[in-house]
């Protein structure tokens, strides 16, 4: 019986194969594409980004099923979804809750990165990949915030927009190409409703096997940063220390999953406000452009560059300088594959030197994070000695120029670091 | 190990952002007594919005027949809660010109549907109770934590007459109304009550579904780390 | 368990992975799992699956439109007709004479469906002589079974109809005639006879259109 139906699909898989490579791809990219084995828990988030990819894509075509881009519209199509569509409020948590928790899942990926080096070479390709994967993520949720129609929304949307003007010479014409309309607006909201729905994920899909199809030609890192593939099996030629990613980290993905989605669920189900982190309180006023809010402020994923916009000061009447530090602060990473030096890619054999900017950097980004949530009075005033500025925006600013030192110096301090040696196999 | 314990620095500071951020609150406001199980409050709540608020704020979300869910039966809100030529399957339409409204409040006043979650309950709670005699405002009302509030003091024949010390800050009752303090403490707890519930009326249902998600994840969790556990145990 | 030697793992040249693949010997404890795992898995999408296609059923907006509509009839002349909207369609309330009710049983011969055999045009409790509940009261959804124009009304005898009409509906778009119950005469492009929508009387006067009358005779 078995037997008889083994040949049945050996038959099917053999009329297919001839026609398509699906089996040669299973191997390739499942049962006999070696990772290391000792992936360690940073590891997961890789997996956890692409499962989110998914929900937001499945959500979010249950939701434009329902949503009407449209400004007089949008905000009662969010509460329509959210009270007349059945189940439509669990739709729409789960995407709101998964725009939030993409960031928290990516940082960490990048984080990852950074540990353990995973942007050096022969992986430049996979990370510059990834950095426009994060760029592209950047535009989907700024886009996609704009949607309900919220005073978030809309002065969000206007702040952000406003700061391509800023650009010398062609900024206004910029700003009011991309609002189509003097100010935020139906045009605006339909437009980038079409950004949100169509284009971007189109590009981020697209990216990600970009990514993806990179990472399967060089092979993953792991925490020792060491290359596998130098030490293979003499007979078999598959790496000593690499194991199929079918089924064993498969499995293994399937366990962060779970704990995963238990964190997603716990916010979704009894927190998806988030204390006003992923929902803001004010996003639930519909839109008016007649009043500003007394105090916006971005989601919190995009608050550390927002920080850094905050923090540098205006240079001969002019904002652009803090908008070009913003923007280079996310353009930063794309240079680290060039910028780091050291004879070691993973943190486990760096010396303290590089561990300590890391720390700096890490704090900084979490301090400057945190500042971008609040007004820039929230610790008060110096003294006059000091001129009498808020604390708040020199403690910014120290951070800034911290967060920006990590990246200028990291040639220097790489190259000075006093690294250990790095073994021949994988560590445990 | 090392970077775990900087995980956890990290995570903890996540937890704790929260907290700080709220810390600064100014204008002290009461807490609300939210209980969305208790659905005697909620449909008390439901009267007086119907009977106070629903004269010029509409809630444009909200469905009369969604108060099948609080307990009340279609003859009752057809009886007491719907105004002539409404259907139950309706939403809390107003009659109320937004133009009219604006000339002779100062604003539009806003629709009610998700009020609570764009103020916070404990907000709505104090404002309703917040309203003192003030002649220098076009209406004669101020309010503790709405300044120069545009809209009058509607529940003022069951409140009374409340003044502002304005050294202390306290607010003290100079005229009573129909309602003793404590009745009307209890009415504006139902109202805002109701409206927290009509904010987001799925709450329940999701708070419900989520222990159930939960379990089942927890199983599912225990099941993949044993099929890990089964397949790695060849791996060394 | 293993098929190898334990102390093999000391040996720096050997590979990572050391399967348990004899075909005689099973891993339960992998098996076992895998069915556990997949079996709750899978249930797990099933259960998310739910939410998502139950999304696209109607909303309680599309719901509260489609509701049952109350119609008051007590100023509705014998001789008249009204119509009512249930679901975007028109309903026909025709009070019929007591002349023209009469009329019904005389002219079968002529029509394609006389005693409403065809079981989806109307509810069983309006599988009578004269397709209603009342039978003076003939509620009819006013939608030609042809291509869905709405019949014109030509409830007079005679008239631009002709010596022989008794009265009922005239489709403007393709010619089909109905009688009083809203059955269609034979020779019409209209296959079968109008639908009477499910309703029932709230009150003497009072007609509830959309939800089924309790008495299903």
């Amino acid at each position: 019986m078995t037997d008889k139906n083994q040949n049945k699909l050996d038959c099917v898989l053999n009329w297919v194969d001839e026609r398509f490579p699906l089996t040669s791809n299973i191997k390739a990219h499942l049962t006999e594409y070696y990772a290391p084995k000792n992936f360690n828990f940073w590891y997961f988030f890789g997996s956890l980004a692409l499962l989110v990819l998914v929900l937001q894509i499945l959500t979010g075509i249950f939701l434009t099923m329902h949503y009407k881009p449209d400004a007089d519209l949008a905000f009662g199509s969010v509460e329509y979804i959210m009270r007349d569509v059945p189940w439509g409020w669990l739709i729409r948590y789960m995407h709101s809750t998964g725009a939030s928790m993409f960031f928290v899942v990516v940082y960490l990926h990048m984080f990852r990165g950074l540990l353990y080096g995973s942007y050096r070479q022969p992986r430049e390709l996979i990370w510059l990949f990834g950095v426009a994967i994060f760029l592209a993520l950047m535009g989907e949720a700024f886009f996609g915030y704009l949607l309900p129609w919220g005073q978030m929304s809309y002065w969000g949307a206007q702040v952000i927009v406003n700061l391509f003007s800023t650009i010398p010479f062609i900024g206004p014409d910029v700003s009011e190409w991309l609002r189509g309309d003097y100010l935020v607006s139906d045009a605006t909201l339909n437009r980038f409703f079409a950004f949100h729905v169509i284009a971007l994920p189109f590009v981020l899909v697209g990216l990600v096997v970009a990514h993806l199809i990179a990472l399967h030609e060089v092979g993953s890192n792991n925490p020792d940063g060491i290359e596998i593939k130098k030490l293979k099996d003499k007979d078999t030629g598959i790496p000593l220390d690499g194991i199929p990613f079918h089924p064993y980290y498969t499995v293994k993905d399937l366990v962060g999953v779970s704990a995963f989605l238990i964190v997603f669920s716990a916010i979704m189900f009894f927190a998806p406000e988030m204390g006003g982190y992923f929902l803001e309180a004010n996003n639930f006023i519909p839109a008016d452009p007649l009043k500003t809010p007394a105090h916006i402020a971005p989601v919190w994923y995009f608050t550390p560059y927002y920080s850094i916009l905050r923090a540098v000061p205006p240079i001969l009447n002019s904002q652009f300088p803090g908008v070009a530090a913003m923007g280079l602060s996310v353009v930063a990473f794309a240079f680290l594959p060039w910028l780091d030096k050291s004879p070691v890619k993973s943190i486990r054999y760096r010396g303290t030197l590089y561990k300590g900017w890391l720390v700096a950097f890490v704090v900084s980004f979490l301090v400057l994070g945190y500042l971008g949530t609040v007004p820039s009075n929230v610790w008060g005033q110096f003294g006059p000695v000091l001129g009498g500025a808020d604390r708040a925006t020199v403690v910014a600013r120290t951070f800034t120029i911290i967060y920006f030192l990590f990246f200028i110096l990291m040639p220097w301090y790489t190259r000075k670091d006093k690294t250990k040696p790095v073994p021949e196999r994988v560590t445990g | 190990m090392k970077s775990l314990t900087k995980m956890k620095k990290v995570l903890w500071l996540l937890v704790l952002m929260p907290l700080v951020a709220f810390a600064s609150q100014e204008v002290h406001l009461d807490k609300a007594p939210v209980d969305a199980s208790n659905h005697e409050s909620l449909q008390r709540g439901a009267r007086t919005f119907v009977n106070y608020c629903l004269n010029c704020h509409s809630a444009n979300y909200m469905r009369y027949n969604r108060l099948l869910e609080i307990g009340l039966t279609e003859k009752q809100i057809k009886e007491n809660l719907l105004f002539a030529g409404d259907k139950v399957g309706d939403t809390m339409k107003v009659a109320i010109n937004k133009k009219d409204a604006a000339k002779w409040f100062g604003a539009a006043p806003p629709d009610l549907s998700v009020e609570v979650r764009a103020r916070g309950a404990d907000w709505v709670y104090t404002y309703m109770r917040g309203f003192y005699r003030d002649y220098s405002r076009p209406s004669g009302w101020n309010n503790t934590v709405f300044d120069k509030v545009g809209m009058p003091h509607v529940l003022y024949a069951l409140q009374g007459e409340q003044e502002l010390d304005h050294e202390t800050h306290q607010l003290k009752l100079v005229k009573p109304g129909a309602l003793s303090v404590d009745e009307y403490d209890a009415l504006v707890a139902d109202l805002t009550n109701f409206m927290a519930y009509m904010a987001e009326p799925a709450k329940q249902q999701r708070h419900q579904l989520g222990w159930f998600v939960l379990a089942f994840l927890g199983l599912l969790l225990v099941l993949t780390y044993k099929l890990k556990k089964a397949y790695w145990k060849e791996v060394h | 368990m293993h098929g190898e030697n334990m102390s093999d793992k000391q040996n720096s040249q050997h590979q990572a992975v050391s399967p348990v693949c004899c075909a005689s010997q099973v891993d339960f404890e992998k098996r076992n799992f895998l069915i556990a795992t997949s079996a709750v898995g899978a249930l797990g999408c099933a259960a998310v699956a739910v939410p998502f296609v139950k999304s696209m059923t109607p909303s309680e907006r599309a719901k509260a439109a489609g509701a049952p509509v109350e119609v008051d009839i007590s100023k509705l002349q014998p001789g008249t007709m009204m119509t009512a909207e249930w679901r975007g369609q028109p309903v026909w309330v025709i009070n019929r004479t007591d002349e023209m009710t009469a009329e019904l049983a005389k002219h079968h011969d002529q029509l394609s469906d006389p005693a409403s055999e065809v079981t989806s045009q109307q509810p069983g409790y309006c599988k009578n002589a004269s397709r209603s509940i009342k039978p003076n009261i003939a509620v009819v959804v006013g939608i030609c079974t042809h291509l869905g124009c709405s019949p014109t009304e030509k409830m007079q005898r005679g008239g631009d109809m002709g010596e022989s009409w008794m009265g009922g509906f005239f489709c403007p778009c393709h010619g089909s005639k109905f009688d009083l119950a809203g059955r269609v005469f034979k020779g019409s492009p209209a296959p079968i006879n109008l639908v009477v929508p499910p309703h029932k009387y709230l009150s003497e006067t009072t007609l509830l259109i959309g939800v089924d009358s309790e008495d299903k005779a």
